[in-house]
């Protein structure tokens, strides 16, 4: 009872940000990119809720705003990622020998890497535009979704409905994909909500160090940057608003993610 | 006339892997296999119904399987309607399995849990009709129709049906596209004893009405003698003994065929019956005997029983392969 109370709050933290997000221009009270010279670096107030960053910038905002690049990037990311493994790895499981060895190699070279380092390097590499940091994060992303259908395809293609749907005279394509894939998509549903977690945590990540969304744009990881020099000065609310932001989206979706597994896992595994 | 379906020295072999294997495989020069079917040859007119019956394990499925090439034959013939189908390409079989279709054991297993009725039985009709969304539409509610259900099924999905009418909608779904030949894998046997015979008797008036070839393959002998003309046995992956119905269960030859009818038990407490009783167990079809199969566990058994035996007509339309008949 009290672990579903949790969950709906997380999931109604996650609405009223996807919701903020979307009515950033009716919501935020000042222009995020607007500095204002006289009103540099307030503490929290009635007229800046969330104080004031250097150059004056209403630091709400900001994040309101923010939270539209966040969770698109995220989403766009989590959303490429997803197709491609489902593609990979439905492959990958039906198919299985020759087909199966190579996804999986390649897979394996990118789960070699540890996820953040490789998509530093990757947008190191490509610069840093935000499609890039999307790609970026997409690739990291793709194993984890190529194993799990895989795992998935292995299981569904050896029922007899799989066997059925040739007999019927479908082309394996349509099989794989239409009549297959969707019976894998239970635990994938619950993957793709933890990773939406992770992918704003890594876009939060690489603008923090400078390598993710560029300024003048806001984002919260480039905005926790901003503020991280000033703690030592006192002004801490340049800081803790964005990275609370941060650590209260990705709480929610981690725990939107886990109460769905607990949910779809014992009970309603391969039922409608 | 040339039967419709003719099946010729048919072999499916599985050959086992991993190191233990392959080091057997050098001592031995024989590479390991499961024989799961091993030389079979059988034929079925239009119109007919050849029960296939057999013990778990015998190689029905896998045949049933192997004619639909759902698994590729290691060997062997089979002619459908005069067309070779071992050799034809992917999109012409494809097409072919408008007329070949199956119906499967488990009536569970074999529904796409996603798919409402109305999509697993119009499925076929999108793949082989020129049919349109309404015309496909009212051919399944016309399908549906005549396996016995009605059309407040459609938007169903299988977990909201009973057993008996998963079974149903399977086929439906097989004889959507009238086929000529229609495998039954034991359709019968994951039911309760009450469905069995209302799907047995389905069977048969769809049969009739739509003048169907079927293969049913079964263990539950009773059901075998209602549905079919003539019956092959099978044990460890071969056809020991091939009758019309009626001349098998009253004349049974092979040890193995009177084995098994030996075994059904008679509501008759005062009946006295000579019971052929077998020994031990069926061997692994792995290490499969030389010879006649049977000749470890058959209280008949001659030294003759060594050599190679022979599916051979002993009456007319009766084949058997035992030394001693």
């Amino acid at each position: 009872m009290r672990r579903n109370t949790l969950s709906l709050l997380a999931l109604g933290a996650i609405l009223t940000i996807i919701g903020l997000a979307l009515a950033a221009p009716l919501v935020a009270p000042y222009d995020p990119d607007a500095p204002q010279a006289e009103e540099t670096l307030q503490a929290p107030g009635w007229r800046h809720w969330l104080g004031t960053d250097i150059y004056g910038r209403d630091q709400l905002s900001r994040i309101v705003w923010a939270a539209r690049v966040d969770l698109l990037v995220a989403l766009a990311a989590t959303a490429m990622a997803l197709t491609t493994g489902c593609v990979l790895g439905a492959l990958a499981g039906y198919r299985g020998g020759l087909v199966d060895q190579v996804v999986m190699r390649l897979v394996d070279t990118i789960m070699a890497f540890p996820a953040f380092i490789l998509a530093m390097g990757i947008t190191a590499a490509a610069g840093n535009a935000t499609a890039n940091v999307v790609v970026a994060i997409a690739i990291t992303h793709v194993p984890i979704y190529t194993r799990l259908i895989r795992s998935e395809m292995l299981r569904v293609r050896e029922m007899e409905y799989a066997e059925a749907a040739r007999t019927v005279g479908n082309r394996q394509r349509r099989i794989i994909f239409f009549h297959l894939l969707p019976n894998c998509f239970p635990p994938v549903i619950v993957q793709a909500t933890l990773a939406m977690g992770f992918a704003i945590l890594t876009v939060a990540a690489l603008s923090f160090i400078g390598l993710g969304i560029q300024p003048p744009q806001s984002e919260w990881g480039a905005m926790a940057a901003e503020g991280a020099s000033y703690i030592v000065s006192g002004e801490w609310w340049i800081f803790l608003f964005p990275g609370l932001a941060i650590m209260v989206t990705v709480l929610a979706f981690n725990l939107v993610g886990d109460s769905l597994r607990d949910l779809l896992d014992p009970r309603m595994r391969g039922v409608a | 006339m040339s039967p419709l379906l003719e099946v010729d020295g048919l072999v499916k072999h599985f050959p086992l892997r991993g190191l233990g294997v392959w080091l057997d495989t050098l001592r031995r020069r024989v590479p390991p296999a499961v024989r799961a079917i091993d030389g079979v040859s059988l034929a079925i007119d239009a119109g007919e119904t050849l029960g296939l019956v057999g013990e778990s394990g015998c190689g029905k499925s896998t045949l049933a399987r192997c004619l639909l090439r759902l698994i590729e034959p290691t060997a062997g013939r089979i002619r459908f309607d005069a067309v070779e189908l071992t050799t034809l390409g992917e999109e012409p079989l494809r097409r072919r399995r408008r007329d070949i279709q199956m119906v499967f054991q488990d009536p569970t297993a074999s529904l796409n849990p996603r798919f409402t009725v109305r999509r697993t039985v119009e499925d076929p009709l999108r793949l082989h009709s020129n049919l349109r969304r309404a015309g496909r539409r009212e051919r399944a509610q016309e399908v549906l129709g005549r396996v016995g259900l009605g059309a407040e099924l459609l938007d169903r999905y299988p977990h909201e049906l009973s057993g008996g009418q998963r079974q149903r909608v399977n086929i439906a779904r097989a004889i959507a596209t009238e086929p000529r030949l229609v495998v039954l894998d034991e359709p019968t046997s994951a039911l309760d004893v009450s469905l069995r015979a209302r799907i047995i008797m389905l069977l048969g008036e769809l049969r009739e009405k739509l003048g169907m070839t079927y293969l049913f393959i079964s263990h539950d002998l009773a059901t075998v003698k209602y549905l079919s003309r003539r019956v092959a046995v099978m044990y460890l992956g071969t056809i020991v003994e091939q009758a019309p119905t009626h001349e098998l269960f009253r004349h049974p030859l092979h040890p193995y065929t009177r084995a098994l009818l030996s075994a059904i038990p008679v509501p008759d407490p005062d009946a006295r019956r000579e019971r052929l009783v077998l020994a031990g167990e069926v061997p692994s079809p792995i290490d499969v005997p030389t010879g006649c199969r049977l000749r470890f566990r058959c209280p008949l058994a001659q030294p003759v029983c060594a050599e190679p035996v022979a599916l051979r007509e002993v009456a007319p339309r009766h084949l058997v392969a035992c030394h001693l008949v």
